[in-house]
């Protein structure tokens, strides 16, 4: 009976479940390293005082956070190769990921750099630090209240929207569960497996996130 | 690249009847997880015993599976336990469930920026819970909620194309229709439809830019 709940469909298709669950992790920390290096060179694009690569930066996170994230996977997946550079399901899906969540990480990271008062920049330059040092000492240790958050909370986005490369046969857990679904004609089980591999990584992250939250905002009082 | 070949006649007609779909599916499930999310919300607000509690419960598991799941589990599964869904409304049904439960998050967070001594002063000049809850709580609160939930709505309206995996003609099924035409059109296609989602969430973020400008 296909709307019955049946275990064992999870020990007899572990290998499956472990492999598409190993994929869904690795692109999503992929994604995150990714995401957050180009993050970073974003924000400070955006705040720089040259004009031209403000711009860059601005167009960057108003285009990307404005279109789907399925098209930004769509590009690598079906776009490149009709260029000539084939690229594998799992590959575009990460390049996808990764282009995606980096423009909210950029606004994450500027909205914290700017939380800063302008003032305690300039007194620290003019105590005589070095810009160098004003961001190490100064700046960077009080935006991170607001940043560490919110790059959680994107790690959290980007574990649920790892869940993409199933569209473009990525081998991560969605796809796998496709697959164990047409041998086991069970969806049901299997898509409440899959569910469960998934709030095995959400939740304890949202847990983490709101305690960082909660912490900082009682450290502001 | 094909430009022109792509952007025949036919070709950009059958792209803006996929748009046409995927704005029928935003608009609904932006009204329908409104609804969803204020009732969930105020009731998880409200502290009501067991209830409020099962309502939070429901709302962190949904918030944290991912939206492609849900709305699998609404064309794949529920048949098999009787329900049956066209793509459109497992669509509609799976978007309203994950963006409600988003927004009940919204509309709590709205209902707990309302100072508590505000209340407490409706309260002993007389006013009812309800009349504190529609002439004092709800006017700031609502107030409040609109930048976060015209940006919950831009995602929602992105989100739609997560609808391809269950074959909804929606703009991105059709963009990987022409594809499947000709592997030069979809580079133009994939502009046309970015351009096309650009300008109206483009124009819905400077909305909730304004309105944020108003209520700060």
């Amino acid at each position: 009976m296909p709307g019955k709940f049946d275990i064992h469909v999870l020990f007899n298709h572990w290998d499956r479940f472990a492999e598409g669950f190993i994929h869904t992790i690795e692109a999503s920390v992929l994604a995150l390293i990714g995401s957050f290096v180009l993050g970073v060179i974003i924000a400070v694009m955006r705040i720089s005082p040259i004009r031209v690569l403000n711009v860059i930066g601005t167009v960057y996170v108003e285009f990307i956070r404005n279109i789907p994230l399925l098209l930004v996977v769509f590009f690598f997946f079906l776009g490149i190769p009709s260029l000539g550079l084939p690229l594998d399901g799992f590959t575009s899906g990460t390049l996808g990921l990764m282009v995606y969540t980096a423009s909210f990480i950029a606004e994450a990271i500027r909205a914290g750099i700017q939380s800063v008062p302008a003032g305690q920049t300039e007194a620290a330059r003019a105590t005589g630090l070095s810009y160098i040092q004003t961001m190490l000492h100064i700046v960077l240790p009080q935006a991170i209240k607001i940043v560490l958050p919110a790059i959680g909370n994107q790690f959290i986005n980007l574990v649920k929207n790892s869940s993409i490369l199933a569209v473009v046969t990525g081998m991560d857990l969605m796809y796998y569960a496709d697959l164990i679904n047409s041998d086991t004609f069970l969806p049901l089980t299997v898509y409440t497996i899959v569910a469960v591999f998934y709030l095995v990584l959400t939740l304890p992250l949202s847990f983490a996130v709101h305690y960082m939250e909660r912490r900082f905002r009682s450290a502001d009082r | 690249m094909d430009f022109i070949g792509a952007y025949s006649l036919p070709n950009v007609k059958f792209l803006l009847e996929g748009f046409l779909v995927t704005i029928e599916v935003a608009v609904l499930s932006i009204v329908f997880s409104f609804v969803l999310g204020t009732v969930l919300g105020t009731l998880r607000y409200a502290k009501i015993p067991v209830l409020s509690r099962i309502v939070a419960a429901i709302v962190d598991i949904i918030r944290n599976l991912p939206l492609l799941l849900i709305i699998f589990f609404m064309y794949i599964v529920l048949p098999q336990l009787g329900i049956k869904m066209s793509p459109f409304w497992a669509t509609v049904v799976g978007l309203t469930l994950f963006e409600g439960a988003m927004i009940s998050e919204i509309v709590r967070g709205g209902l707990n920026s309302v100072d508590r001594g505000q209340i407490e002063a409706a309260r002993s000049s007389g006013l009812s819970y309800m009349q504190t809850l529609r002439h004092i709580i709800l006017p700031q609160a609502l107030r409040r909620m609109v930048p976060p939930l015209v940006s919950q709505f831009i995602s929602l309206l992105k989100d739609t194309s997560l609808a391809v995996i269950i074959s909804l003609p929606e703009l991105m099924h059709n963009v990987q229709i022409l594809q499947g035409h000709s592997p030069n059109y979809v580079i133009p296609a994939l502009i046309f439809a970015a351009a096309l989602y650009f300008i109206v969430n483009y124009i819905l973020s400077i909305i909730a830019r304004r309105l944020e400008a108003k209520t700060l």
